[in-house]
């Protein structure tokens, strides 16, 4: 193998598992260590520069990070091995942060004379905002709505997130000034590119919940609701009460909110329905158990096929037991079981079987191509359509992701609209801020905590069942409370402090070799890469995660680092003699827009 | 020096041995000694060593004097028997234990001061006693812990880090154990764990004196130019003269070697050392040209390592005693004290 080129700042990214994860990648493992050290305004503002609302994904993120983490795969010793709860770390980051306005960006004072407008007021949009506003441009942000927010406010219920939560990272953003035209819906594109807009932002969702075509939809449909729908509906206060028993057809995240909102209006019974297995379901493992620990139970491979009614009333849905099956090429089908029907009685039917985007108001002779699947053509980097001046982001851009994506999105195209106001090309990414810097180490010098801990994941406390079913804004999840917060917060293996290797200084004494708990490090003959994973210290066991290659040593060796299991404890640079191991922290920024950089 | 327990946590995908345990299971304590010492890379040679043979931790007992070679049984086999001795006295201490329970795998750990100074009539007598056990000194040249004094190992004429050289003639504790009856000799490098393991794991199925040195380089006080046991001098001056492979019954043979350059001994527990020869006329057998072949290559400047000397038909202290089968401490006061009588009549068929 050739040796490893750390300076591709891509390298040390990467073994910052979660931050790689992170579509915004946020510093995890920074603002972990602040919140293990009691700084946790220090800790939101580090987030809060890379993934804008800190308060809200704390509390409903998909987390890409946590199966990234690496704690899950060096805790096999443990009973059960799991990530360190990255995402309830950052609530509590949130929760407990000072007042934080003072250290918010202020509105310019400078205008730039550009004009961006902003369709939708959600998480893409918002993200977009704060990173226009503070270099001066016009900011004019569109939402069908009367309040900004977008899905975040009507689609998650507000026992998963409280409103004033949501308001008060709302309003960093609206502080900026934007000039906000909401309750004012875009019906044309057309008409909107004719006035004197610089460019245009799409950031109004995935806003269309897909239909369910079966025989008695039409008959039954005053108490069959499309999920997302009716949770707008229920978030705006218009609808306080459903039937006692409830269906809730589907199985992602929206099919959980709506079974979980049902119960606390009126819902005794209340029963999900998926078409595949549960293992298939879409919705968050954490979601799931979440329902289930309500009293709801999920019922799999039962495929809707008739609403039944009686006197015009809906009376409960018809269901084909079907089973999974492979065809001859791999691929997995449902397949009638044979079973009878079941029938499911049922006062309301909640649909959450998927979302879709809807762009009736976009012309199609303006410039914007569409691809077959009538979505718009989207350059994933830059974020920009076919028609230069028109951009898309979250799930509007690639259809519904969430909202980690959506902020990630909105930070590219904030990059992308700048750079298209100050006539370059889009295509002109900045590089991301990296920096490495050595840590101190020895007797009680530590600038981080090596001590790796022993404990297992911490479960985040819920307020009494009895309460929360009976409110449907009391919100469920309390929190850690700041000595769980501290533990799980020491569970992190602080990934972003690396072993750097500096090859002329080793001896080869094997120290770094005799210390390593994980049996990373290994010196030996070089090879091709497959062979040299073969012949370490220990199987290298994940090809995606990388091998660390020092160039030749003094006998004709190589030092090859396993950075798959790795502690990052630091014993290797500890037991070294000549300082060839040092504990560099790698903190890296994403690209952003000038003014988010400079902090 | 490490002030933290290592972390508990482990590769999930380590061998485990037929016992169920991992190597790490076969570590001490986290060593308190500094760091890149030589001494550190045996123990974990030596971890690696009872991990290979499956050796039950609590069927060893580790013993060793005074000095940074002595500290090291607190970082390796933690759930072993241990006896810290006084300063160059763990021969006897070693001798007193395995007389009274021989089924135990003696593990005497040593250095060059603990064994060539202070303590080299107890080295000498305990090897020539033919008692079973492997006696490792871990042999830096210095006295490290008094900060880098010349040791009885340090070769005439290398130099100390302040510049001084030592004008005294080097013990060889290799020729001396040649000398006084150790069947099994050997001599390694702290920087070869791939010489050090098998010749740690045949020293320890070896059933009589088996003695290793292993040069460890003093990272602190002894890794300079002008020192004969440095990380750079040892690589540049060592004469391998063979490689050693423990081969299960059922091993396959991954290791080609040129014919008739390959030795097989047949182990007592089933297994086979196979010895490969890296110099064509080197014997491991021959106690009388392997004496002559050490003090000529030490004329030169150059060290030999390797498996030196091998006795196949070693004996040990309890056969040459003729002691009872089963181990002393395992018999009753009444069997080991059976009184006057019985000892009057013992006198009397001596008269």
């Amino acid at each position: 193998m050739k040796p490893t080129d750390i300076k591709n700042p891509d390298y040390f990214h990467k073994v910052v598992d979660c931050q790689w994860a992170c579509p915004a990648h946020t510093p995890v493992p920074e603002y972990i260590r602040m919140i293990a050290a009691g700084r946790y305004s220090d800790a939101y503002m580090v987030n809060w520069h890379s993934n804008v609302f800190p308060g809200v994904l704390g509390r409903t993120c998909d987390r890409p990070c946590e199966p990234a983490c690496r704690r899950g795969r060096v805790e096999e010793v443990n009973a059960a091995p799991a990530p360190v709860a990255i995402c309830r770390l950052k609530r509590v980051a949130a929760d407990n942060k000072d007042d934080v306005k003072a250290r918010m960006p202020r509105p310019a004072t400078q205008k730039n004379g550009k004009r961006v407008a902003l369709i939708g007021a959600g998480p893409a949009s918002l993200t977009v905002a704060r990173d226009l506003l503070p270099l001066g441009y016009n900011v004019v942000l569109y939402d069908g709505d009367a309040l900004a927010g977008g899905m975040m406010r009507t689609q998650i219920p507000k026992f998963r997130l409280p409103e004033t939560v949501l308001n008060e990272e709302v309003d960093y953003i609206l502080d900026l000034e934007p000039e906000r035209r909401l309750g004012q819906k875009i019906n044309s594109l057309k008409g909107l590119l004719a006035e004197d807009y610089d460019a245009i932002f799409v950031g109004c969702g995935a806003p269309r919940g897909r239909e369910l075509e079966i025989p008695g939809r039409k008959e039954a449909g005053a108490n069959i609701h499309i999920g997302i729908d009716w949770l707008a509906s229920v978030s705006f206060g218009h609808t306080t009460k459903i039937g006692k028993r409830v269906i809730v057809l589907g199985g992602g995240n929206t099919a959980m909110d709506c079974c979980r909102t049902s119960r606390r209006l009126g819902g005794d019974e209340v029963t999900v329905v998926v078409r595949s297995g549960f293992e298939e379901m879409k919705a968050s493992p954490w979601e799931k158990e979440d329902a289930m620990h309500e009293g709801i139970p999920i019922h799999n491979f039962l495929v809707p096929k008739e609403f039944l009614h009686e006197n015009g009333k809906l009376s409960g849905v018809r269901f084909e037991k079907v089973k999974a099956e492979r065809d001859a090429k791999g691929r997995r089908n449902l397949v009638p079981s044979g079973e009878p029907d079941t029938i499911l009685q049922c006062d309301d039917v909640l649909v959450a079987v998927g979302q879709e985007n809807a762009f009736p108001w976009i012309e199609r002779d303006i410039g914007l191509e569409f691809d077959k699947w009538d979505m718009p053509v989207v350059d994933p980097a830059t974020m920009q359509s076919t028609n230069p001046k028109v951009f898309f982001g979250g799930d509007a851009a690639f259809g519904p992701k969430n909202i980690i994506w959506a902020v990630a999105h909105g930070h590219d195209a904030a990059i992308s609209i700048d750079l298209l106001c100050q006539g370059k090309p889009t295509s002109l990414r900045p590089p991301p801020m990296v920096n490495l810097s050595s840590q101190k180490m020895g007797i009680h010098e530590w600038s981080y905590d090596n001590d790796i801990s022993n404990d297992n994941r911490f479960k985040v406390p819920h307020a009494p069942i009895e309460l929360t079913l009976k409110n449907v804004k009391l919100e469920v999840e309390l929190g850690f409370d700041l000595k769980q917060a501290f533990s799980e917060a020491q569970r992190c293996l602080n990934c972003d402090i690396q072993t750097v290797f500096d090859t002329p200084k080793c001896i080869e004494c094997d120290a770094c070799v005799d210390i390593c708990p994980m049996d990373c490090i290994t010196f030996t003959a070089n090879d091709a890469e497959e062979e040299l994973r073969l012949h370490l210290s220990a199987p290298a066991l994940h090809p995606t995660q990388d091998l660390y290659v020092s160039s030749v040593l003094k006998t004709g060796r190589i030092m090859a680092k396993d950075e798959d299991l790795c502690l990052h404890c630091g014993l290797c640079a500890e037991r070294c003699p000549t300082g060839a191991w040092d504990m560099q922290k790698f903190l890296l920024e994403a690209p952003k827009t000038e003014y988010a950089c400079h902090r | 020096m490490t002030y933290i327990v290592k972390p508990k946590l482990r590769h999930p995908a380590i061998p485990v041995n037929k016992l169920g345990f991992t190597h790490r299971d076969y570590e001490g304590t986290v060593s308190t000694l500094c760091a890149g010492c030589g001494h550190d890379s045996i123990s974990a040679a030596i971890i690696q060593a009872c991990f290979e043979l499956a050796i039950e931790p609590h069927r060893v007992a580790k013993l060793s004097g005074i000095g940074c070679s002595s500290k090291t049984p607190a970082y390796f086999l933690g759930q072993s028997h241990g006896f810290n001795s006084v300063h160059g006295r763990m021969p006897s201490v070693l001798t007193g234990a395995n007389l009274a329970n021989k089924d135990l795998l003696y593990l005497g750990v040593s250095g060059d001061g603990d064994s060539a100074s202070i303590g080299l009539g107890q080295f000498v007598h305990c090897v020539r006693r033919g008692v079973n056990m492997v006696y490792i000194t871990e042999n830096n040249g210095v006295y490290g812990l008094t900060k880098g004094q010349f040791s009885a190992t340090a070769d005439k004429g290398s130099k100390s880090k302040g510049g001084a050289s030592n004008m005294d003639t080097a013990l060889d504790l290799v020729s001396m154990a040649l000398m006084v009856g150790a069947s099994f000799v050997g001599r390694s490098f702290s920087g070869d764990k791939e010489q050090m393991v098998p010749l740690i794991m045949a020293a320890m199925r070896h059933p009589g004196p088996a003695f290793i040195d292993i040069i460890s380089p003093c990272v602190a006080f002894n890794n300079h130019a002008g020192s004969t046991k440095a990380y750079d001098f040892v690589r540049a001056h060592n004469d391998a003269v063979n490689r050693l492979d423990i081969m299960e019954p059922r091993d396959p043979i991954t290791v080609e070697y040129a014919p008739g350059t390959t030795e097989e001994v047949a182990l007592h527990d089933g297994s086979s050392l196979r010895l490969a020869k890296l110099d064509a006329n080197y014997d491991a057998n021959d106690r009388i040209m392997a004496m002559a072949y050490l003090q000529a290559k030490a004329a030169k400047g150059e060290l030999v390592t390797g498996l030196i000397y091998l006795d196949k038909h070693a004996t040990d202290m309890h056969a040459n005693l003729d002691t009872v089968d089963s181990p002393l401490n395992l018999m009753s006061e009444k069997e080991l004290c059976p009184g006057a009588k019985a000892l009057d009549g013992f006198n009397a068929s001596h008269r």
